[in-house]
């Protein structure tokens, strides 16, 4: 599955499967992402896109097929420290560390774990947290921030890892509506700067506006893919796509339609 | 109110304030050993090995079930019968204060290691935190934070407790004032009062320090 240039593609995956017991939750899944493309997985709860985000970034391991990175393979939880290093992931549920303030969420691991001077790393934070809107909030702690702010840190922590892929696992699914917004635009950002994305979410509009392509799971296998994400949401080829967009829209019995989206 | 010169005779003072000593010093070594030897329980009690677990939960339930002062008739006489061990009064209740101080704050730090949501180590793996610094730099510094308000309450409970030592002939702050009552008995009968009463502030000094504390710590991490 290699592009036309004949480099291997950033992110591959291979005939993954994942089983929780007896369910079989990924189903020989195939999937391959160019560099800087943003890939939109989309499917109903429990057709196993978050848990192939999890796969990817190690945090699970697989029962067959492969995870590759730029050609190497990378399945399986463990791997070293450089290479977690270059999947950066954000979570439906931010997962600051509550004990550090937004400053320090952000400059630990560049710290720690990169062993790059303090003051370099803060003076990244620093820009990461401006583009954000964030650096006034810079000595607060977590628990004081709403939660669009907090999913914002979450993003500029993982930034600040300089990782060549971004992973994000349904970032504003605990979000209220208001904030949903904040946090998408800087998410569309990173895709104008040309930033390599794995998105899982159910923000349809979101979906059609940031994806170079779209992906519909369902059942642990893909069911629909698309480099028109246009077409996809105006014309979806499979019925088990139509189902799941249809299920996004509301219309009344009788009288005029509202369309209306989650 | 007659009596009072029973707390202002200075060798009384004196007497009461080595009681006070012999509790408190009961009470910090006890809480000392406690510390390196609970923290090292609950580290063990979170580890998925069914020997250790079954071993430390019996250990726990153990101290837990058992009333305080039958441990100290445990150790001080029941040594002492079995293997002729001469352990002085002092020494049996270090031993048990620690034991159960062990105990019970391994049960503390199990429960607050414990309280930390998966998606904190997930956060760290990510990052490429190693397991050491994932510990170190995020999971133990909010552990911390859980389990010093309800530890401090722990080590305040211990300090009223060593009262008991005085039923194995531990010569502690009550075991003081009982024996002023008594010396006095017939020159000053309304002493008890006053001495128990000067206990009560006593222990009060000691512990109400530990209880703002842990008040302060608990208001302070609410996060």
């Amino acid at each position: 599955m290699s592009d036309a240039t004949g480099e291997a593609p950033m992110l591959e995956v291979r005939g993954l499967t994942k089983r929780f017991g007896d369910e079989v939750v990924l189903d020989g899944l195939d999937l391959a992402v160019r560099k800087g493309e943003v890939v939109v997985v989309l499917g109903p709860s429990g057709c196993g896109k978050s848990t192939l985000l999890r796969c990817i970034a190690g945090l699970e391991g697989v029962d067959a097929g492969e995870v590759r990175l730029e050609g190497e393979p990378i399945s399986g939880t463990r791997r070293d420290s450089a290479l977690r290093q270059r999947l950066g992931m954000v979570f439906q549920s931010y997962d600051l560390f509550p004990t550090r303030t937004v400053l320090a969420n952000v400059t630990l691991a560049p710290v720690v774990v990169q062993h790059r001077d303090r003051l370099e790393a803060e003076r990244e934070a620093e820009a990461l947290l401006r583009r954000v809107g964030l650096w006034d909030k810079r000595d607060s702690y977590p628990s004081t921030l709403s939660g669009g702010q907090r999913q914002r840190v979450a993003i500029c922590r993982a930034l600040a890892m300089h990782p060549d892929v971004m992973l994000l696992d349904e970032v504003t699914a605990a979000l209220d509506p208001e904030m949903v917004h904040e946090v998408l635009d800087v998410v569309l950002e990173l895709a104008e700067g040309g930033l390599t994305m794995v998105i899982v979410t159910h923000e349809m509009r979101f979906a059609a506006a940031i994806a170079d392509r779209v992906v519909m799971l369902d059942g642990g296998e893909v069911v629909e893919e698309s480099d028109d994400p246009a077409a996809f949401f105006e014309r979806p080829e499979t019925g088990r796509a139509r189902e799941f967009l249809s299920m996004f829209e509301y219309k009344r019995e009788k009288g005029k339609g509202t369309d209306h989206e989650d | 109110m007659p009596g009072a010169e029973i707390v202002l005779d200075p060798s009384n003072v004196l007497r009461l304030l080595a009681g006070l000593g012999v509790t408190v010093r009961i009470g910090l070594v006890s809480v000392a050993l406690s510390l390196p030897l609970g923290i090292a329980c609950g580290m063990l009690m979170t580890l998925r090995n069914p020997l250790i677990r079954a071993v430390l939960r019996a250990y726990l339930e153990f101290i837990r079930i058992m009333p305080q002062l039958v441990l100290l008739y445990l150790v001080f006489f029941g040594t002492a019968g079995a293997w002729g061990w001469d352990l002085s009064g002092e020494a049996a209740s270090v031993v048990v204060f620690s034991l159960w101080g062990a105990a019970e704050l391994g049960d503390l730090v199990r429960g607050a290691l414990e309280s930390i949501p998966r998606t904190q180590y997930d956060s760290a793996y990510v990052l490429g935190m190693g397991r050491r610094q994932a510990f170190a730099r995020v999971i133990l510094p909010q552990a911390v934070t859980r389990l010093l308000p309800p530890a401090v309450n722990l080590a305040t409970r211990m300090v009223k407790t060593t009262s008991l030592c005085m039923l194995i002939g531990v010569v502690e702050l009550i075991r003081v004032g009982q024996q002023i009552i008594d010396y006095n008995r017939f020159a000053v009968p309304t002493g008890a009062l006053w001495i128990y009463g000067s206990i009560f502030f006593l222990y009060f000094i000691v512990c109400w320090p530990l209880s703002i504390l842990s008040r302060r710590l608990e208001r302070r991490w609410a996060r």
